[in-house]
């Protein structure tokens, strides 16, 4: 009876979104102020419903109701609960039903979060919103029903697959979800500017806090995926381009070329159908992403169980969205006038130089997904594109952009001398030269040429970052008063700024300084890698709630002293009957042990795969400044203070009318 | 309407039309034409040993042969190869390895690290030979009999399910044939 109930509370939220997305519309183009209205209820009661779905769905995890199809295919009445809740997320049907209860709740934070906009922007942006509801509620109703039974209902479920059954991956789709979703708020703030006409930098700013909010959950969710990857699969990589992390890396960097060119909106009032053009990519990017990894079209380690039809029904949505706007897009932006000018050398020229490259890279990396796709459509044959691809064209890009990263902050609006910029940034130049060199020969003792570049680029960042910060405060009565008087948002910016430089260390040292070894140990044998002892204390047995497991315990020492114990387990997971493998990480700032244990090699060896990865932390390290920074950012004052503006307006008027 | 607004709009509808020819293509289910031909003629040095030659004759000295085609940065493979390293151990059937587009000591690393399931791997560095075979995707395995006729070929990863459906019948029928 339940989960009718769930079926049901979902098929009304899609049609509340139905009207969502018409009424407040046409209230606006009309303008009828009770339409107008009729948007934020509507998005309240279209999220209530969704949370009740969700809710009822993930009760039926809880309980083991095996009746429900999904719940059978995706759980186990072995399964933990903290799983069996995960695992409501865990396949196609209840991660669909996820992104739509959280982009009614995106829409919901806007009805609330929006009291200073102009009544029918808001309807415009929550109808769109609306609209894109209904794109999706109809699919997870007629293609993807969560909900369907199973008669008779089998005995147990057939378990959640091993490899989610994971910390990293309860919280990594939904980050990666909020992220996705969030970007929709960026659109459709697009479309309702594009409609109402009002391409301007009010609208930029309003845009603003929800990308860079968008983006950092975005952020957040491809780093903890890069970090569950890097644990669990045991093969102590952290990214693979493969076709999906690519899925999730597109909207990333189209969604950081937005934040960066809202900002020229905003400020400068330039740049406005461009930023309009990224803020529809960005959304299209994530429903591309969806449709890729949904409709089966390309072969990838983690595609879900793809269905035809599914397909079809994603590709129609993403010709009618990205169909639509661009139409939209190719009937407004004519209208938008571009005002100021710039000089060549000017903190425009740098942001474009960062959109430019940015959105190159996406277009490379898009290229590298499809081109298989392409070819085959062509009839030319089938080819695989991997990692020698990607990292051939993808580093050269980043290069000069973070070089630029350093100069960009630092310069200023409309025009900037090459004198003035010279004599600040000579001695970022001068250390990160010096530095680049220095600092991996003291750490390595040996020295690559892309090891140099990483460094030099990193530490020329960090350098300019901090002699920005410092050219700024020290006008002020006194240093501290200075940097005290820099906005908040100024702070996030730089943040992020310094985790770019973070990550790059932590991709350069990790990738060219990590030690590796295979080899056979018996109980007892003994290896030196990187200065450490590891010790092969011998195996165990052991075992989880649905799982068996072999453990190789591995003593660790330095010099004679104990450094860690180590646990990597070869697991057996009895229902699916997966073997999975549980890496062992001694996890430090800037070193990570980390031992994988293999086959049994017979006479009591095992193939042991034992690693030494010096600053692997400081790639999430890095994403995670950017992350902060993010928060930073959305939290600066301003976007505080039109809020309190507008209630001070109010509480006038509302004087005003009280004296007259 | 200016021209130049258009072009996102032209470009998206390509990429759409692109999508709408990709959903009628399974990439996973490809017919060769290779399949009941002879192997394509082959001849490359041994991944480990650069003075030992691997040719296409080397195939057909068995009943029935296996021949995977793999690489080191191919992520699929690492899916594949726990099973391939079963069947080596139960010795069920001979495996031979291309190593397709890699390098050297990362394909030797690979194996050192993850057990070596080939009797010998062929070293195509330039994917020439690759090519011959018509392959588009890694990791592909072709069944060959001892004419050097290829029988079978599985796209992506060797399954459990893939092999005692389809695969092991058809070693087993081979098996027959040539009693």
């Amino acid at each position: 009876m339940l989960p009718e109930l769930g079926n049901f509370a979902l098929i009304l939220a899609m049609t509340i979104a139905l009207a969502q997305g018409i009424v407040p519309l046409v209230g606006a183009a009309r303008g009828i102020p009770g339409w107008v209205a009729f948007a934020r209820p509507a998005a309240w009661v279209q999220f209530l419903l969704l949370i009740i779905s969700f809710s009822i769905l993930t009760y039926a995890f809880v309980v083991n109701d095996f009746s429900v199809a999904y719940v059978a295919n995706h759980s186990n009445s072995a399964l933990p609960l903290m799983y069996r809740i995960s695992a409501v997320w865990g396949g196609h049907e209840g991660s669909l039903l996820l992104w739509v209860m959280l982009m009614a709740g995106w829409s919901t934070a806007v009805g609330l979060f929006s009291k200073r906009l102009p009544p029918e922007m808001v309807a415009r942006v929550l109808a769109v919103m609306g609209l894109l509801g209904v794109g999706f509620a109809s699919f997870v109703v007629f293609t993807s029903n969560p909900f369907d039974r199973y008669f008779p209902a089998p005995m147990d479920g057939r378990d959640l697959n091993p490899m989610l059954q994971d910390f990293g991956l309860i919280v990594h789709p939904p980050m990666l979800y909020m992220g996705y979703v969030g970007f929709s708020v960026a659109f459709a703030f697009a479309i309702a500017a594009l409609l109402g006409g009002r391409l301007d930098a009010a609208w930029a700013r309003w845009s603003r806090p929800w990308t860079i909010v968008a983006w950092l959950f975005l952020t957040l969710g491809i780093s903890l995926g890069s970090w569950w990857a890097y644990y669990e699969l045991g093969w102590g990589g952290w990214w693979f381009w493969d076709p999906v992390e690519n899925a999730s890396f597109l909207p990333w960097l189209v969604g950081t070329a937005l934040m960066h060119s809202l900002a020229v909106s905003e400020k400068r009032s330039t740049f406005k159908g461009w930023t309009v053009l990224l803020a529809i990519f960005a959304f299209s990017l994530c429903l591309l992403g969806t449709f890729l990894v949904r409709s089966g079209v390309l072969t990838s380690v983690h595609a879900f169980a793809s269905d035809p039809t599914r397909g079809v029904y994603v590709l129609l949505l993403l010709g009618i969205v990205v169909g639509v706007s661009l139409v939209i897009y190719a009937w407004r932006a004519p209208q938008v006038k571009s005002a100021g000018n710039f000089a060549l050398l000017s903190r425009e020229t740098f942001l474009l130089g960062n959109n430019v490259l940015l959105v190159v890279a996406t277009a490379t990396i898009l290229i590298g997904t499809i081109y298989p796709l392409i070819l085959d459509a062509l009839d030319l044959g089938k080819i695989s594109v991997g990692p020698p691809y990607f990292n051939a064209v993808f580093v050269p890009l980043m290069i000069p952009l973070v070089i630029a990263l350093g100069i960009g902050p630092l310069s200023r609006w409309k025009q900037d001398s090459f004198e003035r910029l010279g004599k600040i940034l000579r001695f970022a130049l001068l250390i990160s030269l010096i530095l680049g060199v220095l600092w991996p020969w003291m750490l390595f003792g040996q020295l690559d040429f892309m090891v140099i570049v990483g460094a030099t680029i990193s530490i020329w960042l960090v350098c300019s970052i901090l002699l920005d910060l410092f050219y700024r405060s020290r006008h002020k009565a006194s240093l501290w008063k200075g940097l005290t008087s820099q906005s908040l948002s100024y702070y996030g910016m730089s943040m992020a700024h310094l985790g770019v430089a973070v990550t790059v260390i932590g991709i350069t040292f990790s990738s060219y300084y990590s030690l590796e070894k295979d080899l056979r140990m018996a109980p007892g044998d003994q290896l030196e890698l990187g200065g450490y002892l590891f010790h092969f204390d011998g195996v165990r047995d052991n075992h989880g709630p649905n799982y068996t497991a072999t453990e190789g315990v591995v003593t660790v020492t330095k010099n004679g002293e104990p450094v860690a114990t180590l646990y990597s387990q070869k697991r057996n997971y009895t229902v699916q009957q997966m073997p999975m493998t549980e890496a062992g990480i001694d996890p430090g700032l800037f070193r990570d042990l980390y031992i994988a244990m293999g086959e049994p090699l017979g006479d009591d060896g095992w193939a042991m795969r034992i690693y030494y990865k010096p600053f692997i932390r400081w790639i999430w390290l890095g994403s995670l400044f950017m992350v902060f920074g993010g928060i930073l950012a959305a939290s600066d004052r301003r976007y505080r203070l039109m809020e309190k503006r507008k209630a001070g307006l109010n509480t006038d008027a509302k004087l005003a009318v009280q004296e007259s | 309407m200016k021209v130049r607004f258009l072009i996102p709009l032209v470009l998206f509808l390509l990429l759409i039309g692109l999508f709408v020819a990709g959903l009628k293509l399974d990439p996973s289910v490809v017919p060769s034409p290779l399949i009941d031909k002879p192997v394509p003629q082959f001849s490359l040095p041994e991944l480990h040993d650069q003075e030992k030659i691997v040719d296409s004759a080397e195939l057909t000295k068995h009943q029935v042969s296996l021949f995977n085609i793999w690489a080191s940065w191919c992520v699929a493979c690492r899916q594949e190869h726990p099973f391939l390293m079963e069947l080596a151990r139960a010795g069920e059937v001979p495996i031979y390895g291309l190593n397709y587009k890699d390098k050297r000591p990362d394909a030797i690393g690979w194996l050192k690290r993850l057990g070596n399931p080939y009797i010998a791997s062929a070293f195509d560095e330039k994917g020439r030979v690759g090519l011959d075979w018509g392959v588009y995707g890694v990791p592909e395995t072709f069944v060959v009999d001892s004419k050097g006729i290829i029988r079978y070929k599985q796209i992506g990863p060797l399954t459990k399910q893939a092999w005692q459906e389809t695969i092991l019948p058809l070693i087993d029928k081979i098996r027959a044939e040539e009693g």
